[in-house]
């Protein structure tokens, strides 16, 4: 299958610099006591036209806060957002209606996430009336086309969610997101709440969609399977910071972050009985981070540097793999290494 | 397979009553888990494998209830033991962990107490004793600090740590049966990891045999030994761990190991588009006749519309109750 290649700027849909969102916690009248959460601190991210950018961390890592900042549901505490080359952070309140048009949101649970006593037209109805659709014959239109696109027929629109099966309801889900024609739909874990057998089902929709619509995507997911499959760069967040962003190949294959590593040797490989890699530890307190690089207390590779030096920045190689690691060049020659020794990667 | 198996079950049936009458939600279930065994049993939500877990601890309430076949632990009837064997049974010889340990710890009660409870109710240790026994219990699960951890409420600790304690409490008196039921669903995949291995490690030395429940067939076909894998209420096949993913022989199973986006598969072959499997699962008041699987099955012919499948032993070991298998 075709694999987009970098294209230039102009490509960039969505970008991202150095996006922070703090919340105060806790603290007295005058504001004594109150700490800081830093649930993200200092994002930078593109999403290129047509891409699929996945998202990836453990929970508490700052995923859906960014897709929550993306979406104008959150205000940052600093940073940019630029959508289609206009800056949407620090808006007015009124025009989160423009920024709907552009971005729109896939969720995870298809049971919580659609009103119980909606009928589907009504679902897919209400946006565009809020939009200044009015006439009849066109939304009725528009309502019988989205139901095609997501494989669901016209004349189950009168129905409500209970008489669909959680993978219907995801289509319903993904129909009323893409309603709005979005030119960006931010997919938050959207096939892990469904039943195993159904989920390839969604994914295959969500790609077919993506293609016809011309659409792009954020796609967020703890199974690195499935982020594998779809994505075509990979961003993988630890407590609130992009740790290593590149191409999805590059991530799977040669991951340089040893929290990357340690993500994808987690995972189970079910044609072997063997032990899984253990990474040590929890997830750090967001209020109190480590001094030094935030993975330091878990990571295997870290050295006094590591753990005294405030954490290093993230580096772009020139084939544009970015990794945040004082040691990313040594482990990468530890692995290389490795790889030769054992012959297989 | 030799010697007396530690639990057996023949041709379990669980009944569901709702209000007009009584369907079967599990039907025709047999297996049997050996001394220090691990034994998989995978399937999607409404397929009867946890309600199956409950029937073997005696904990099944109504809408659900026994209502055929033979359930023996140590080749004891456990459904003809009095309510007190049966007590003396749960908890103490068969432990079961959960999927969500914030709703299965008691949320007003510290960590340690809880465990301290075991030693007290099953093997009459003073407070005094089992608190000690608890901070031991603790430390044996790799919490950090277990003499002040068990102070601690449960919402004080992360889902991992909470996961360790119910392994704690599960482990507390040395069962021969550790019933796992989704343990890790509610986790992060390094934090799965970690509980997996602790339970994985803990049980071998003990010789605790596992009874793992989970809809993920990758990560029960990589724990497990033996893996039976259930559909509408039936098991429709049973084999060594690694032969169910290599080359599976139900349609279903099948269907299971081929939707699934596998980690490198991409980069081996491209991106391909996911086998499907068309359809939904069946209700439990609607079951199909004849094989479950058969309007979601793509081999599917008369016959599996009228008639369910007999059992079919494997050459390689193991079964498949299907008329067309691989």
């Amino acid at each position: 299958m075709h694999e987009p290649q970098g294209r230039p700027d102009g490509d960039v849909i969505l970008s991202i610099e150095d996006l922070a969102v703090h919340f105060p916690l806790g603290g007295g009248l005058l504001g004594r006591g109150r700490r800081l959460l830093r649930a993200v601190d200092g994002v930078d991210l593109r999403l290129k036209r047509g891409e699929c950018l996945g998202l990836v961390g453990e929970s508490g890592s700052g995923k859906s806060t960014v897709a929550l900042s993306i979406l104008g549901l959150l205000t940052p505490t600093r940073g940019r957002i630029v959508l289609d080359g206009q800056v949407v952070t620090n808006r007015q309140s009124g025009d989160r209606k423009a920024l709907a048009r552009i971005v729109q949101m896939v969720f995870q649970d298809p049971y919580a996430s659609l009103n119980p006593r909606q009928t589907v037209r009504r679902t897919l109805e209400d946006p565009l009336r809020v939009h200044g659709v009015t006439a009849a014959s066109e939304i009725e239109d528009r309502v019988a086309t989205m139901l095609r696109h997501v494989g669901l027929r016209p004349e189950q629109a009168d129905r409500y969610p209970h008489e669909f099966s959680g993978g219907q309801r995801q289509r319903i889900g993904i129909a009323r997101a893409l309603i709005l024609n979005p030119r960006i739909v931010i997919c938050d874990e959207p096939v892990s709440a469904l039943d195993v057998s159904i989920r390839a089902q969604i994914i295959n929709l969500l790609l077919e969609l993506k293609e016809t619509l011309g659409l792009s995507y954020i796609m967020i997911s703890h199974d690195l399977g499935v982020v594998e499959h779809m994505s075509d760069r990979v961003a993988v967040m630890y407590l609130g910071r992009i740790v290593e962003n590149g191409d999805w190949r590059e991530i799977f294959e040669r991951p340089a972050h040893p929290y990357t590593q340690a993500l994808i040797a987690a995972i189970p490989d079910p044609l072997r009985h063997a032990p899984l890699a253990t990474t040590g530890g929890d997830l750090p307190n967001p209020l109190d981070p480590p001094d030094g690089c935030a993975f330091s207390p878990r990571c295997r590779y870290a050295e006094d540097v590591c753990r005294r030096e405030p954490g290093p920045s993230l580096e772009t190689r020139a084939d544009g793999h970015a990794v945040r690691c004082w040691r990313a060049d040594e482990i990468a020659g530890q692995m290389a290494l490795a790889s030769t020794e054992s012959g297989h990667p | 397979m030799t010697g007396s198996p530690l639990i057996e079950v023949e041709d379990l049936r669980i009944d569901l009553n709702h209000g007009s009458g009584q369907v079967p939600a599990v039907e025709g279930v047999s297996f049997r888990i050996d001394r220090g065994e691990t034994f998989g049993l995978v399937g999607e939500s409404g397929c009867g494998k946890s309600i199956t877990a409950l029937a073997l601890i005696g904990l099944l309430r109504p809408p659900l209830s026994i209502g055929g076949g033979v359930i023996r632990f140590e080749g004891r009837e456990i459904q003809r033991l009095p309510a007190a064997g049966q007590r003396a049974l749960r908890g103490n010889r068969i432990a079961m962990i959960f999927q969500e340990p914030m709703t299965a710890l008691n949320p007003v009660s510290p960590v340690g107490r809880q465990i301290a409870e075991m030693f007290v109710l099953h093997q009459g240790k003073s407070w005094r004793e089992a608190d000690q026994l608890a901070v031991e219990a603790l430390a044996s699960v790799r919490v950090p600090a277990p003499q002040r951890r068990v102070k601690d409420y449960p919402h004080q600790l992360s889902g991992g740590m909470r996961q360790r304690v119910m392994i704690a409490i599960a482990l507390a008196c040395g069962p021969d049966l550790l019933i796992a039921d989704e343990p890790t669903t509610a986790l992060d995949v390094t934090v799965q990891a970690e509980i997996i291995e602790l339970m994985r490690n803990l049980c071998a030395e003990r010789g605790t045999a596992i009874l793992m429940i989970s809809h993920d067939l990758g990560l029960v076909a990589n724990v497990c030994r033996r893996v039976a894998v259930m559909y509408a209420g039936r098991i429709v096949e049973e084999r060594g761990s690694a032969d169910i993913f290599r080359a599976p022989s139900h349609p279903y199973t099948q269907g299971l190991v081929d939707s699934l986006p596998r980690l490198g598969s991409r980069a081996a072959l491209g991106r391909t588009r996911l086998q499907e499997i068309a359809g939904v699962v069946p209700a439990i008041t609607a079951f199909p006749d004849g094989c479950r699987f058969n309007p979601r099955c793509p081999k599917a012919t008369d016959i599996c519309r009228t008639t369910a499948p007999e059992t079919t032993w494997l050459e390689a070991g193991g079964l498949v109750r299907c008329h067309h298998h691989a």
